[in-house]
C-alpha cells in the first residue's frame, strides 16, 4: 500500500526547476517571460539542458542576465539575439534555419523520404512476383522432376 | 550470381566511423577541447566591458576594451577555483614572457581577494586585470568554462579564441603563426 502511493506520489511529482526564488523577478508578467527566454537558451556547458533546468553555476549567471535585460526593457527576440551573438547556434534550443543548420533541419525529413523511396522499391519488386523461368531453367527443372518420378 | 557488395557497405561505414573517432582522439590528444562550442566572435570586435581591477594590486585601474587598441595582446579568463588554470599559468608566464606582447586578464566569478591571493602565489604575468564576478563579461565573450584565451588584433578585434590550457605545443602551434601574420 505505501509502495503504492509512494508511485502515485511520483505520478504527480512536480519537476523541479533550477530557478532560485531570489533569482525571481518580482512583476509575475516578467517572470513569465524569463521563463519562457530561459527555456530556449541551452546551458553552454551541459548535455541538452535549458538554462532553466541548469544548476550550472555559469547558467545561474545567464538566467540573471536574462532577467537584468528584461528588466532593463530587452525585447525576447533581443536578448535570443544578444546570446546568438556570443555563443551562435548552439545556445538556442531551436537553431534559426541558416545555411549551417539546413543538414540539421533537412537532414531528418530526407532520411524519412530515402527510407519510404527504399520501402516502395522493395514492395513494388515484391507486388511483381518472381521473375518467369528461363529456358535453362526450365530444362534443368524438367530434369530434377524426371529424376524424382 | 548473387551481388556481392552489398555486404560490404556494413564494412564500409563502420571503416569511415573508426576513422572518424580516430580523427578525434588524435585531436583531444593534442589539445582539442571537444566540449568546446566553435566562436562566432572571431573577427569580430572584442565585446564591450569596462572591468574594476583587483584592489591591492600594483595596477588596479582595471581593464576595458578600449585598452586593446594600439597592439596585438592576449586576454586570458581565469579564476582562483580553476584547476585548469593553475595547470595552464606556469605555461602562460614563461611562454609570454619576453614576446613584447601584453596578456591581460579576466578574473571570472572569483572574490578579488581570493584572485590577487592566488597571482601573488602563483605569479602575475597580467598587464591589465579586471574582475568580472557575475559573468556579465564572460557571457558577452562566449566562455563556457575556464581557461580561455583570445587572440585581439591591434583594432581590437578577436583573431581567435583557444577554449583549452596553452601548452608550449599550443603556442607554438596555434598562437605564433597567427601572431606573426599580424605582425607582417
Amino acid at each position: 500500500m505505501k509502495l503504492r502511493t509512494f508511485f502515485a506520489a511520483l505520478v504527480f511529482a512536480l519537476p523541479l526547476w533550477a530557478v532560485e526564488p531570489n533569482e525571481m523577478l518580482a512583476d509575475p508578467a516578467l517572470e513569465a517571460r524569463a521563463r519562457e527566454v530561459s527555456k530556449a537558451l541551452r546551458c553552454v556547458v551541459c548535455q541538452n539542458e535549458t538554462i532553466d533546468e541548469s544548476h550550472a553555476e555559469i547558467a545561474g549567471d545567464m538566467r540573471k542576465m536574462v532577467r537584468a535585460r528584461i528588466t532593463a526593457g530587452d525585447s525576447n527576440e533581443q536578448i535570443l539575439n544578444y546570446m546568438l551573438a556570443s555563443y551562435g547556434d548552439f545556445v538556442l534550443l531551436r537553431p534559426r534555419f541558416t545555411g549551417a543548420t539546413l543538414l540539421l533541419w533537412l537532414g531528418p525529413p530526407l532520411l524519412l523520404l530515402l527510407g519510404l523511396f527504399a520501402v516502395r522499391r522493395r514492395l513494388r519488386t515484391h507486388a511483381a512476383g518472381p521473375a518467369p523461368l528461363t529456358s535453362e531453367e526450365r530444362a534443368a527443372l524438367a530434369v530434377l522432376e524426371k529424376d524424382k518420378a | 550470381m548473387a551481388k556481392r557488395w552489398p555486404y560490404l557497405v556494413p564494412l564500409a561505414v563502420i571503416a569511415i566511423l573508426f576513422a572518424i573517432f580516430g580523427k578525434r582522439l588524435v585531436d583531444v590528444e593534442q589539445g582539442f577541447n571537444p566540449a568546446m562550442i566553435p566562436s562566432v566572435l572571431n573577427g569580430k570586435p572584442m565585446p564591450e566591458f569596462d572591468l574594476p581591477g583587483l584592489p591591492g594590486r600594483t595596477n588596479d585601474r582595471g581593464f576595458k576594451t578600449a585598452d586593446l587598441k594600439g597592439q596585438v595582446s592576449l586576454v586570458n579568463v581565469w579564476g582562483s577555483w580553476c584547476v585548469g588554470c593553475l595547470q595552464e599559468h606556469p605555461n602562460l608566464v614563461k611562454l609570454t614572457q619576453g614576446s613584447g606582447i601584453p596578456v591581460h586578464g579576466i578574473a571570472w566569478r572569483d572574490k578579488p581577494e581570493a584572485s590577487l591571493a592566488w597571482l601573488r602565489k602563483q605569479g602575475d604575468p597580467y598587464t591589465l586585470v579586471g574582475q568580472d564576478p557575475d559573468s556579465r563579461t564572460a557571457i558577452a565573450l562566449g566562455i563556457t568554462g575556464a581557461p580561455e584565451t583570445f587572440l585581439v588584433d591591434p583594432y581590437g578585434r578577436i583573431v581567435f579564441k583557444w577554449a583549452n590550457q596553452i601548452t608550449p605545443e599550443v603556442w607554438q602551434k596555434e598562437f605564433l603563426p597567427r601572431i606573426a601574420q599580424l605582425r607582417k
